[in-house]
């Protein structure tokens, strides 16, 4: 009974890592331009393949490749951002969010369906030579692979971390999201900050979608799953807090670990609702950002 | 050095500013007073680009600033200290300097600037690793006005650099304004403690409803009876 509840906490632990990744590109992408994109899971996904058919055609192993797979969603988002968002960045914050949210929502159909039919809809995941191999310590599981995309999360969120606090553009960056105006007058191009923390944000969602594919398994429409997830940890971390956003990952994968079932979303959403009422600049945020 | 030609400004469709005209020399220390509303703020989001006027033009040195988007406008020289001071509370004092910084050739200078800045308030470089957010009211107005030196800019914008500060500090910016501009800085300066900015300058212009109403030195437009009815009663 202990050691079963003791195995979901690690299982929880493992995949709440991957939420708080996912989350991290989603809130950097929120919190810099206020573009709440609602297609952020398929960013994800065309991650994910992105990485499975590097793996199946070329037989690149996944932790490799997954530089390009975030270079190449660094270029999708680079796409995205020109084509649809960049218009909208002289809105007022109440328009952005609905707008980008209506175009989220529509350009979620289109990669969805788009997937579908380049890669039919079958569930897919990456089996490398070491996907069995899993390291036992007192009658607890651990995948290595899991343990690996753990890892590759937190260097991927101290690398993001470093960036905001010790170059002068990720200061520019957080100068931005508390005062663009001020941030202007300081000869910053407010234009070229927004974009630089869409393509992060895309990056980042392309590096959590390869981890996907290799610890569980992908599909055209696991977009939307992972959209919600990011969005109830962004909430529960609270904006600005890199570290918080991480925690509020895991703290959501341990919650719909040990819970299971079919109880699990429901859950997920109770917590969700409980934040946004108890505490609505989120477990770790602060009003400063 | 500035000169601000003929400027129109609508708020959708109110107008802010009709035909305002200004010029600043190098050297000076320009005020700019008028009642709430007049338009001073408006001026000076035009100068620095903020806003963008329906017609007319602003001259920096000759050199029409109309189609620079703000954020070059800062390394062409001119820098701006927003009412209310503005500094990014959330990141430390030595931060929010250094963003001051920002231009490619203001950071080739970050080290002499923040010399020279932290001579001039000593108190920043005391508080340089300290979370701009804990500052007190005069401190936060002293990093503001800081920050904008960073870029080492020919001309200095200033909007109530002294509001809501109590009457001590008050005269304690002012000083070190007018020691800024001694060494060398042009300042264009937006006060409502008119009696003070009016002591302080050289010239100072009159701005009622969107209109230069009166130009002329600080002394003679203290005694200019209008005024003193209707500021420094």
């Amino acid at each position: 009974m202990l050691q079963e509840l003791a195995q979901k906490l690690v299982f929880g632990i493992l995949v709440g890592g991957l939420y708080g990744l996912a989350a991290v590109g989603l809130s950097l992408i929120f919190g810099v331009t206020k573009f709440l994109n609602v297609a952020h899971g398929e960013l994800l996904m065309i991650g994910g393949y992105a990485a499975f058919w590097i793996f199946t055609l070329w037989a690149v192993d996944p932790f490799v490749s997954l530089p390009v797979v975030a270079l190449l969603l660094v270029l999708i988002g680079f796409v995205l951002y020109k084509l649809l968002f960049a218009r909208m960045v002289t809105l007022t914050e109440d328009n952005k969010i609905k707008n980008t949210m209506l175009v989220g929502f529509g350009l979620s159909l289109i990669l969805q369906n788009m997937a579908r039919v380049f890669f039919t809809a079958d569930d897919r995941g990456i089996t490398t030579a070491y996907s069995g191999a899993s390291i036992t310590l007192f009658g607890v599981s651990i995948p290595v692979v899991r343990l690996a995309g753990l890892a590759v999360s937190l260097i991927c969120l101290l690398a993001l971390h470093l960036f905001l606090r010790k170059t002068y553009t990720g200061k520019a960056l957080r100068a931005t999201v508390q005062d663009w105006e001020a941030a202007t007058i300081m000869g910053i191009d407010i234009q070229r900050v927004y974009l630089l923390a869409f393509v992060i944000g895309a990056a980042l969602a392309g590096v959590a979608g390869a981890l996907v594919a290799v610890c569980y398994s992908i599909s055209p429409t696991m977009g939307l799953d992972w959209t919600l997830r990011a969005l109830v940890v962004m909430v529960l971390g609270g904006l600005g807090s890199i570290m918080g956003t991480f925690i509020a990952g895991l703290v959501l994968g341990v919650t719909l670990s040990v819970v299971g079932g079919t109880w699990r979303e429901i859950a997920a959403l109770i917590l969700f609702l409980l934040v946004l009422v108890l505490r609505p600049q989120g477990l770790f945020g602060t009003k400063e950002g | 050095m500035l000169a601000i030609e003929g400027i129109d400004v609508y708020y959708g469709d109110i107008p802010a500013l009709r035909e305002v005209s200004l010029k600043v020399e190098e050297g000076e220390l320009v005020a700019l007073v008028g009642p709430n509303g007049a338009g001073k703020t408006t001026t000076l989001r035009v100068i620095s680009g903020l806003l963008k006027p329906i017609s007319g033009r602003v001259l920096l040195e000759g050199r029409p600033l109309a189609k620079e988007p703000a954020h070059k406008i800062v390394e062409l020289g001119i820098s701006q200290v927003l009412e209310g001071g503005r500094i990014f509370t959330g990141l430390t004092v030595l931060e929010n300097l250094e963003l001051g910084a920002f231009g490619a050739k203001a950071r080739k200078a970050k080290n002499e600037s923040l010399r020279w800045v932290f001579s001039i308030f000593p108190r920043l470089e005391e508080r340089q690793a300290q979370r701009a957010g804990t500052l007190s009211g005069g401190e936060r107005q002293m990093l503001a006005i800081g920050r904008a030196l960073m870029s080492k800019p020919k001309l200095l914008l200033l909007d109530e650099p002294s509001f809501g500060l109590a009457p001590l500090l008050v005269v304690q910016i002012l000083q070190m304004i007018t020691e800024i501009n001694r060494q060398g800085v042009t300042v264009l300066l937006v006060e409502q403690n008119v009696r003070a900015a009016l002591e302080l300058t050289n010239r100072a212009y009159v701005i009622e409803n969107g209109r230069i109403v009166g130009e002329g030195s600080g002394e003679a437009l203290l005694s200019f009876e209008s005024i003193r009815s209707a500021y420094l009663a």
